[in-house]
């Protein structure tokens, strides 16, 4: 095996051209992926080296991208879409969710969607509005996608590599802070002898305090268990969201009694949520204490200048890891409070 | 550049379709005329008030400059077959529309008054091309060599897609509105992928492939309604801009459910193309020969490197939109008579009778022909069997999904505890 020291993007544009040097059925399509490399770069250099029939820049529509995609798929083509950034992928929605999703299903297998959609995620550096967003749960919670995120360049050339040659679509999720990120890469790993894109990895092993994590949040949680003083931290990094590593994390809970997940995307019904009931329902009776989420608020993503007050960082997971060891307390949010109040009004 | 071993690329066989039928538009691939105009981006951008008419109202036929030539090969054996064809689709529809009521369909939306815009464009068609279409395009599936049961499998309520879409070469009917525009282009962008031999081919758009041999292409069925989505025009400026081999045949039947065509534009429908770049072309989609000549064009176009070209087929949905419409709510029987006047089974019927190739006799055969159909559409469908439990799970994803399997294995491990299967239990 031969390594590179490669950033996050280039580790992503190391798959790319390893995708579409073997299989000629790989085609991919976005916005200024041609001439430009794309906005991150990460295509850069594979217009001229493929030819602008197989790495295509489209219009600016991003529906009209993913159909085109599907059509593709009906000839037999793999489509590999970059969606410029996290918050133009509302506008391709229907596509995936009514149509990407569900076209395997409703075929009864005669019609596979082997689409990979790239989408850079997340916040942290300060971007423009719609810039930043985290809409995981989205796509978590839509049956017959896969969804992954990639923590690390070797992982960025690997599980793309994967995700590409999955004949089910999945969501490929780019954490945009990580993108500059330097690691070492074999580009050419053998497929077969690579972990399951669905397997999470213990990237930190510990006994006390589970933390799971994925993307761009696996370093804070690396960061956290370096810092934190007295108890020893485990840190998962999930990769894949849907399906998620439901075994490696109950396993490692029934270990440290203690669970921590961080996201940056928004509480309500996101991952962390489905992570905490799953565990809970396993590993009830090996709980010390209830799960912790740390995540983005509830709130609409806020201003560049507001980012440090919503993005996970390590002051929270730590708070967080307090909390579980029973060092703080457990801080309910208001809204009980408010419906308590609320009921004694009525009353 | 496709596998050949690959099902999703694999061309598919002659054998399926009825030969006979293909050849009596023709035979041949591409029904281009030896005196026809090269295809031109500039033909039938300006629309006029020139809607395509060959066959009106009464039947009488009336020569056109343009668009003889394209139909110069129906001879009367042909255009009794387009008749037959058009009586037998209306007669599924109508048993159709009868299994909806006597409860053995869960919905139907019928396409009385809709025939001739579908069985001139479907026959239009080489076995090759691809088919993208809406939900109503029932005349359609027929030509595609979709029967029986299949056709109705999925207003049963048993399946997601009635038919194999590459067998057919018709993907599964598609309910979102205008979505199956953007696939069609897909499709015609991967036409022109595997027509690349050079690895460093030209960009879409270049004109490489004009003057290319004649290939395959792809039509999109949308109605009126359609036209106002995102998603069309999407398709349409994809299209344009990478010269895609699809034609974009929109059936305004002037009513999209309650909403007449004048909420979707201000101006005939046709004129959208000119915005996008692209032949438009308004033709009298209740006259089957004249949608016939102007499909043929059009796919003529799109497999010669023209591009793509959008058809507005005038015609009108004299049913409800589906069977739990009620149009008398929103329309008056006086437009209904004016259509009905307009009628597009009646009008080449009479315009065969008065060239003597149709009488009382042939009129009888046909309808005993398309009762037939009708008999063995109620047999096709009473004999769909239930779906089992399983097939809920089946098929979600194409790879191994554990998850989901163990979802499965609780929920039969929860039916097994029911004791009989009346009670609820696999």
């Amino acid at each position: 095996m031969t390594t590179q020291t490669m950033t996050l993007a280039q580790g992503l544009n190391a798959g790319l051209r390893q995708a579409l040097r073997d299989d000629d059925h790989v085609v991919l399509l976005g916005e200024d992926i041609g001439a430009l490399g794309g906005v991150f770069r990460v295509t850069d250099g594979l217009q001229r080296e493929f030819g602008p029939r197989r790495v295509v820049d489209t219009p600016l529509a991003e529906s009209g991208i993913l159909g085109t995609a599907i059509g593709m798929a009906y000839r037999g083509y793999r489509s590999v879409v970059e969606i410029q950034f996290d918050g133009f992928v509302y506008v391709a929605f229907d596509q995936i969710v009514s149509q990407v999703a569900k076209m395997h299903a409703r075929t009864r297998g005669k019609v596979p969607m082997p689409l990979t959609i790239r989408i850079p995620v997340a916040g942290g550096i300060g971007a423009a509005e719609h810039h930043s967003e985290s809409p995981e749960a989205y796509f978590v919670h839509t049956a017959g996608l896969r969804v992954v995120s990639v923590s690390n360049p070797q992982d960025a050339s690997t599980v793309l590599r994967q995700a590409i040659a999955c004949d089910d679509p999945v969501i490929f999720f780019e954490p945009k802070r990580l993108y500059h990120v330097k690691g070492e890469v074999d580009p050419a790993v053998d497929l077969a002898d690579a972990p399951p894109m669905s397997a999470a990895h213990v990237v930190r092993p510990g006994r006390d305090v589970t933390v799971a994590t994925w993307g761009s949040h696996v370093a804070t949680g690396i960061d956290a268990a370096e810092a934190y003083d007295g108890a020893s931290i485990e840190v998962i990094d999930l990769r894949s969201l849907s399906p998620w590593d439901a075994d490696a994390v109950t396993e490692s809970v029934r270990r440290t009694g203690r669970l921590v997940v961080v996201h940056e995307g928004p509480r309500q019904a996101g991952v962390g949520a489905e992570i905490c009931a799953t565990v809970t329902e396993r590993c009830f009776e090996h709980l010390e204490a209830p799960p912790v989420r740390i995540t983005g608020h509830d709130v609409p993503y806020p201003p560049a200048k507001l980012e440090g007050h919503h993005v996970p960082d390590l002051d929270r997971v730590c708070f967080a890891v307090d909390q579980v060891l029973g060092r703080v307390p457990l801080d309910v949010p208001t809204v009980s409070a408010a419906v308590r109040s609320g009921g004694e009004m009525a009353a | 550049m496709p596998s050949t071993t690959d099902p999703r690329t694999r061309r598919l066989s002659r054998a399926g379709h009825d030969s006979s039928v293909d050849s009596a538009h023709g035979g041949a691939r591409d029904h281009a005329p030896a005196t026809a105009r090269p295809a031109s981006a500039r033909e039938g951008v300006d629309p006029g008030d020139g809607t395509v008419r060959l066959v009106d109202a009464d039947g009488v036929r009336h020569p056109d400059a343009t668009y003889d030539a394209w139909v110069e090969d129906v001879d009367h054996a042909a255009l009794l077959r387009l008749y037959e064809d058009m009586v037998v689709v209306r007669r599924i529809d109508t048993e159709a529309t009868a299994l909806q009521r006597q409860g053995h369909l869960a919905l139907w939306p019928p396409l009385l008054g809709q025939e001739a815009a579908q069985i001139g464009s479907a026959r239009a068609l080489d076995v090759d091309d691809f088919v993208f279409s809406s939900y109503r395009e029932h005349g359609v599936a027929h030509v595609r060599g979709i029967a029986g049961a299949d056709l109705l499998r999925v207003w049963r309520g048993v399946t997601g897609a009635g038919w194999d879409p590459h067998e057919a070469r018709m993907a599964p009917m598609q309910v979102i509105i205008g979505a199956q525009a953007l696939h069609a282009v897909g499709y015609a962008v991967g036409i022109l992928a595997d027509q690349e031999t050079d690895e460093r081919g030209e960009a879409p758009g270049s004109g490489a492939t004009a003057g290319a041999a004649p290939t395959e292409a792809v039509i999109s069925y949308f109605g009126d309604g359609a036209t106002s989505q995102g998603d069309v025009a999407e398709a349409f400026t994809f299209a344009s801009t990478w010269t895609a081999p699809v034609v974009f045949f929109c059936q305004n039947n002037q009513w999209a459910i309650s909403e007449p065509v004048s909420l979707q534009s201000k101006v005939p429908l046709v004129e959208r193309a000119r915005g996008f770049g692209m032949p438009g072309v308004r033709v009298d989609g209740n006259d089957v020969l004249a949608v016939l000549a102007v499909t043929r064009q059009a796919l003529h176009r799109a497999r010669t490197g023209g591009g793509p070209t959008f058809i507005e087929a005038v015609t009108y949905r004299r049913g409800p939109h589906t069977t739990a419409d009620d149009p008398t709510r929103y329309r008056t029987s006086a437009e209904i008579e004016h259509w009905e006047a307009r009628d597009p089974v009646d009008r080449i019927a009479a315009h065969l009778r008065a060239e003597g190739a149709l009488d009382d006799d042939g009129e009888a055969r046909v309808q005993a022909a398309a009762d037939a159909v009708a008999a063995e559409l109620r047999a096709g469908v009473t004999s769909i069997a239930d779906p089992s439990w399983p097939d809920v799970f089946a098929d979600v994803y194409a790879e191994p999904h554990a998850e989901l399997d163990a979802e499965r294995d609780a929920y039969a491990r929860y039916l097994d505890g029911f004791e009989t299967s009346e009670g609820g239990g696999r």
